[in-house]
C-alpha cells in the first residue's frame, strides 16, 4: 500500500513537472509553426518570467562592479504576476524585432543560431543584474498542500496542473474559434497565401512571439517556487520541452503537451528508481529512442519533400 | 585531348591565388616562431596554444557546417573526448601518449558516426537538438561518473608527447609541433571541397534532394562529414590536453560548443582560413573586452546575433568578395572539349523502363492508379495529361522520391522498386526537374561533375577524366564558355541546360525530363526541341512529361496519356492526339453531350 502511495506521489510530481515542459513546448510549437524556426531562447523566457517575479516581489540586488544600483519593490503576488506578464510581452516584442525579423528571409540555420545568441545574451544580462545566486520565490498560495490517501499534493504542483489545463483549453478556443486564431493558423501554414488574402503576416508573427514569451514566462513563474530561480533554469527546461516537441511530433500542438507530460513522468520515475544525478539525461535517452524507432514522433506524419 | 581541356583550367586557378598564398605562408611560418624570437610570457604562450587547438576543432565545423550544411552543437564534446582520452590514457591508465591519442580519435569517430547515423536522416532542427542533448549527457557523465572521469576535479599532470625520441616538454617546441599538425589539417580541409566527397558535401548543402536524385549517397555523405568533424574535434582536444597539462569538465561545456560555432561563423564557414581567423578572434576577444567585466558574455551573445545579421559569410567571405571585386577577373582558359561519348549499346528488345501496375495513393487520393508503361530503347516517350492527372507523381515514383503503394518498376530489366533515388541514379537513371534544382553556389562545371561522379559511371577513373566528361557535356548543350560561372548567376535558360548537362555527364541509360519546356520562351523551346532530337539521334532513351502539346508532338515517338491517375490512351502522337478520350480529357466532353448539359 505504501509502495502504491509512493508511486502515485512520484507520478503526481512527474505530471506537474511535465506540465511545465508542456507549457514551454507549446510556445516552441507556436513559433515553429509561425516561422519554421526553433527558438532556442524559449527556455529563457521561463527564466525571465521567474526573475520578473523576483523583481516585483523582493527586488533586484544590482551589481556594484558595473555600478548598477539594486532596488527593492514589494507588490502583491497577483499584481506581480500581471506586471511580469507585461514585461514578458515587451520582451517577446523586442525578441521578434531584434532576433527574428532581420533574418526572416534567410534559411532556418541563421535564425536558429541567432536565437542561441539571444539565449546567451539574456542569461548573462540577467546574471549581471541579479548575481548568480539562485533565488527562492514564494508559492502562489500560502499553504503547503493536502494529503489524500497517503499522497501529498503540494499546492504549487496543483496550481501548475490547473493552469496547464486552463492554458491548453484557452489555446484551443483561441485558435479554433476566434478570427485572429484562424489568421494565425493561416499564417503558420502558408505565409505567402495568407499575405495575398490580406492577413497582416508580420503582425501575426509578432503576436506569436509575444504570446510565446508570455506563455514561457508564466511557466517560469509557476515553476519558480519549486526549482528556485536561477540563470540556467531555462536551458534545462527548454531542452526537455524541445525533446517533448520531437517525441510528440514536430510542430504538433497535442504532441507537445503529451510529449511534455511523458518526459516529466519518465524523469520523475527514473530519478526515484534509478539515479538522481543523471535526472536530466533520461529525457534525452527517451528522445534518442524515439528518433530511432519513430522519428516522426507520436502524432507526427511522415512527410517527404516534393520534387 | 583531355590535357588540353583540363589542365589550363587548373593552371588559371593557381595563378589567381599565388599572392595571397605567399602572404598566408609567411604568416603561418612566422606564427609558431614568435616565442623563439621574442620573449613572451607563459600566458601569451597559452593563448597561442589555445588558438592552435581550438582551430583544429573549428576546422571540423567548416567541414560539417560550411561544406555539408549540417549543424553540430556538440563540437566541445568531441573535443572533450579527445582531451579525456589523452588525460585518462596517459595519467590514469599509464598508456603511451600516441596510443591514447588514437583511442581518442577512435572514440570521437564512433560517437560521431553513431550520432550521425541516428539523426542525419532527419537533419535540421533534429540535428541541433540531438547534438545539444549529446553535449549535455557528455557533461553529466564527465561530472558525475567520478570513478572513471575523476569528476569536477579534473585530471592534472598530463605530459606532452615525445616524438622520435624528442620530448616536447618545452612549451615552445610543443607549440611548433602543434602548429605543424594544424597546417596539415588546414591543408586537408582546404583540399577537401575539390574532391569527389567534398563536391558531394557541397551538393548536399545546396540542394539535398537534387543531390540524392543524381546519385549522391546523401546520408553517407552527411555521416562522413559529421564523423570527420568529430575526429577533427578529437584531435584538437588531444593537443589541448597535452598543451595545458590539466583538464576539467568546464573546458568542454555547451558554451564551448557555441564558442566553436561562433568562431566558424565569424571567420567564415566556407574556408579553413576563415576558421583560423575566427578562432583567433574568439580567443583574443575576452582579452580585448576585459573592460566589460561581467557583461562580457552578454555582449558576446549580442555579437552572435549581429554576425548572423551582418556577416553572413564571415570575415573571410567579406574579404574574399571585396578582393574579387577590385581584382581583374582572369578568364579561365578552356580548351576544346572532346565530343560527348554516349556509350550506348545497340538497342535490344528489352524496354529500358517498365512500369507494372504502378500505384501511388496519398490517403484516399489515388494519384497514380495502376499504370503500365514500357519505354522502348532509343525512343522518346512522353507522359501527358491534364493538371492533377498524376504525371509528376508518376515521375517521382519512377525516380524513387516516393515509394509506390503497389506495383513494380524495372530499369533495363532490373527491379528498382525498393531502391533509393541515388541507387537508381547509380544504375543509370538520370533526371531533370520542373523547377530547376541545381547547386546554386557551385560553378556550372562543378554541378556537372557531381552528375558525372555517380556510382558505376562507365568512364575512366580520376579527376581529369571527370573534368573532361563534364566539359564535354557542357559543350554538348552549348554552354562550354560558361563552365566556370557560378550557376546562381546564370540566366534561367542556361540553368536548364546545365541541369541537362549534369544528367548527361552520368551516361544515363534513361533520362527523365520533368517539364523541360516550363518557363522557356519560344526561341528557347525551339532550341530545346533541337537538343532533344540530337539526344535521340545519339540513341539515348528519354521519358518526359510536359504540358506543351506542340513540344511533345515534335519530339515524341510514343505518348502515354493519363487522367485521374489512369492510362486512357497510348500510341504515336498522331494516334493519341486524335483519340476522343484524350480530347475529352483536355477540352471537356464532346459536343454531343453539350446540349444535354445545357
Amino acid at each position: 500500500m505504501e509502495a502504491l502511495a509512493n508511486n502515485l506521489q512520484v507520478l503526481f510530481q512527474g505530471l506537474a513537472l511535465g506540465s511545465i515542459y508542456a507549457l514551454v513546448a507549446l510556445g516552441f510549437v507556436l513559433i515553429i509553426r509561425a516561422t519554421n524556426v526553433v527558438n532556442f531562447a524559449q527556455g529563457d523566457f521561463a527564466m525571465l518570467g521567474g526573475y520578473a517575479m523576483i523583481l516585483f516581489t523582493v527586488g533586484m540586488p544590482g551589481n556594484p562592479e558595473l555600478h548598477i544600483p539594486g532596488f527593492a519593490v514589494h507588490v502583491p503576488y497577483g499584481v506581480a504576476i500581471l506586471l511580469a506578464a507585461v514585461v514578458m510581452a515587451i520582451i517577446g516584442l523586442a525578441f521578434n524585432y531584434g532576433v527574428y525579423y532581420p533574418l526572416r528571409n534567410r534559411s532556418f540555420l541563421p535564425v536558429l543560431i541567432s536565437t542561441l545568441g539571444a539565449s546567451i545574451f539574456l542569461q548573462n544580462t540577467v546574471l549581471a543584474l541579479f548575481n548568480p545566486q539562485p533565488r527562492p520565490l514564494d508559492k502562489l498560495f500560502n499553504i503547503d498542500g493536502v494529503t489524500i490517501g497517503g499522497v501529498f499534493l503540494d499546492s504549487q504542483y496543483l496550481v501548475i496542473l490547473v493552469f496547464t489545463i486552463l492554458a491548453v483549453a484557452f489555446q484551443y478556443f483561441f485558435f479554433e474559434h476566434t478570427l485572429i486564431g484562424k489568421k494565425l493558423q493561416a499564417t503558420s501554414q502558408d505565409k505567402d497565401m495568407a499575405r495575398l488574402l490580406g492577413i497582416p503576416v508580420t503582425l501575426m508573427i509578432i503576436i506569436t512571439f509575444v504570446y510565446s514569451a508570455v506563455l514561457g514566462g508564466l511557466a517560469g513563474m509557476l515553476v519558480a517556487p519549486i526549482l528556485f530561480v536561477s540563470i540556467g533554469m531555462g536551458s534545462t527546461i527548454a531542452l526537455k520541452a524541445f525533446a517533448a516537441t520531437i517525441i510528440g511530433g514536430f510542430g504538433d500542438v497535442a504532441g507537445a503537451i503529451v510529449g511534455g507530460i511523458i518526459i516529466g513522468v519518465i524523469e520523475s520515475f527514473a530519478a526515484y528508481y534509478i539515479s538522481v544525478p543523471y535526472k536530466d539525461a533520461y529525457a534525452f535517452l527517451a528522445l534518442f529512442l524515439v528518433l530511432l524507432f519513430r522519428p516522426q514522433g507520436i502524432f507526427g506524419e511522415k512527410v517527404s519533400e516534393k520534387a | 585531348m583531355s590535357d588540353a581541356a583540363a589542365k589550363p583550367v587548373a593552371l588559371a586557378r593557381a595563378q589567381n591565388n599565388i599572392p595571397s598564398l605567399i602572404v598566408l605562408a609567411i604568416l603561418a611560418i612566422a606564427f609558431p616562431l614568435v616565442p623563439y624570437v621574442l620573449h613572451v610570457s607563459d600566458y601569451v604562450l597559452n593563448i597561442f596554444m589555445n588558438s592552435v587547438s581550438y582551430t583544429m576543432a573549428v576546422l571540423g565545423m567548416v567541414v560539417v557546417l560550411g561544406y555539408a550544411g549540417q549543424i553540430n552543437l556538440a563540437q566541445a564534446a568531441f573535443f572533450g573526448i579527445g582531451a579525456y582520452a589523452v588525460g585518462l590514457g596517459t595519467v590514469v591508465w599509464g598508456l603511451h601518449f600516441w596510443v591514447s591519442f588514437v583511442l581518442g580519435l577512435g572514440a570521437a569517430a564512433i560517437a560521431g558516426l553513431v550520432l550521425g547515423l541516428t539523426t542525419l536522416r532527419l537533419g535540421g532542427h533534429y540535428l541541433a537538438m540531438i547534438t545539444i542533448s549529446f553535449q549535455q549527457i557528455f557533461d553529466l557523465v564527465l561530472t558525475n561518473w567520478i570513478d572513471v572521469t575523476r569528476g569536477p576535479d579534473g585530471i592534472p599532470g598530463i605530459e606532452p608527447p615525445a616524438l622520435f625520441g624528442l620530448h616536447l616538454t618545452d612549451k615552445r617546441a610543443y607549440l611548433l609541433f602543434s602548429a605543424g599538425v594544424l597546417y596539415l589539417l588546414i591543408w586537408f580541409v582546404w583540399w577537401l571541397p575539390k574532391t569527389r566527397l567534398g563536391r558531394a558535401m557541397r551538393a548536399v548543402r545546396d540542394n539535398e534532394l537534387a543531390a540524392e536524385t543524381i546519385g549522391v549517397h546523401t546520408l553517407r555523405t552527411k555521416v562522413i562529414a559529421f564523423t570527420i568533424s568529430a575526429v577533427l574535434g578529437g584531435i584538437g582536444g588531444s593537443f589541448y590536453a597535452a598543451g595545458f597539462s590539466y583538464i576539467s569538465p568546464d573546458n568542454f561545456s555547451f558554451l564551448r560548443s557555441i564558442e566553436f560555432l561562433t568562431a566558424v561563423l565569424l571567420g567564415g564557414a566556407q574556408s579553413p582560413f576563415g576558421a583560423a581567423l575566427g578562432t583567433v578572434l574568439i580567443v583574443l576577444l575576452p582579452e580585448w573586452l576585459r573592460f566589460l567585466k561581467s557583461l562580457y558574455l552578454a555582449v558576446y551573445g549580442l555579437g552572435v546575433i549581429l554576425i548572423m545579421v551582418f556577416l553572413a559569410e564571415g570575415i573571410w567571405g567579406l574579404l574574399r568578395n571585396t578582393f574579387q571585386r577590385i581584382r581583374k577577373p582572369i578568364a579561365p582558359v578552356i580548351g576544346a572539349a572532346p565530343a560527348l561519348n554516349f556509350d550506348i549499346k545497340a538497342p535490344g528488345e528489352r524496354p529500358v523502363l517498365k512500369l507494372e501496375n504502378l500505384q501511388k495513393h496519398f490517403g484516399g487520393l489515388r494519384a497514380v492508379d495502376g499504370i503500365d508503361v514500357e519505354v522502348a530503347p532509343g525512343t522518346v516517350h512522353a507522359l501527358i495529361g491534364p493538371n492533377g492527372s498524376g504525371k509528376t507523381t508518376s515521375l517521382n515514383v519512377v525516380n524513387g522520391i516516393y515509394r509506390p503503394t503497389a506495383g513494380r518498376i524495372f530499369l533495363d530489366g532490373i527491379d528498382v522498386t525498393q531502391m533509393k533515388p541515388h541507387e537508381r541514379a547509380g544504375l543509370g537513371m538520370g533526371r531533370t526537374f520542373q523547377n530547376i534544382r541545381l547547386f546554386p553556389t557551385m560553378s556550372a562545371l562543378e554541378n556537372v561533375m557531381v552528375g558525372g561522379q555517380r556510382d558505376n559511371n562507365p568512364m575512366e577513373a580520376g579527376r581529369e577524366a571527370l573534368v573532361t566528361r563534364a566539359l564535354s557535356a557542357l559543350d554538348f548543350v552549348g554552354i562550354l564558355d560558361r563552365a566556370h560561372m557560378i550557376v546562381r548567376n546564370l540566366p534561367y535558360g542556361y540553368q536548364r541546360l546545365v541541369e541537362i548537362a549534369r544528367a548527361l555527364a552520368a551516361h544515363p541509360k534513361l533520362l527523365l525530363l520533368d517539364e523541360p519546356g516550363a518557363g522557356l520562351n519560344q526561341a528557347e523551346k525551339q532550341e530545346l526541341v533541337g537538343l532533344l532530337k540530337r539526344l535521340r539521334g545519339h540513341g539515348l532513351t528519354l521519358f518526359l512529361i510536359d504540358h506543351d502539346m506542340g513540344l511533345v508532338e515534335k519530339v515524341s515517338d510514343k505518348i502515354t496519356v493519363l487522367n485521374f491517375g489512369k492510362k486512357i490512351a497510348e500510341g504515336t502522337p498522331q494516334e493519341v492526339l486524335r483519340h476522343p478520350d484524350v480530347i475529352a480529357a483536355y477540352l471537356g466532353e464532346g459536343p454531343t453531350n453539350a446540349p444535354a448539359r445545357a
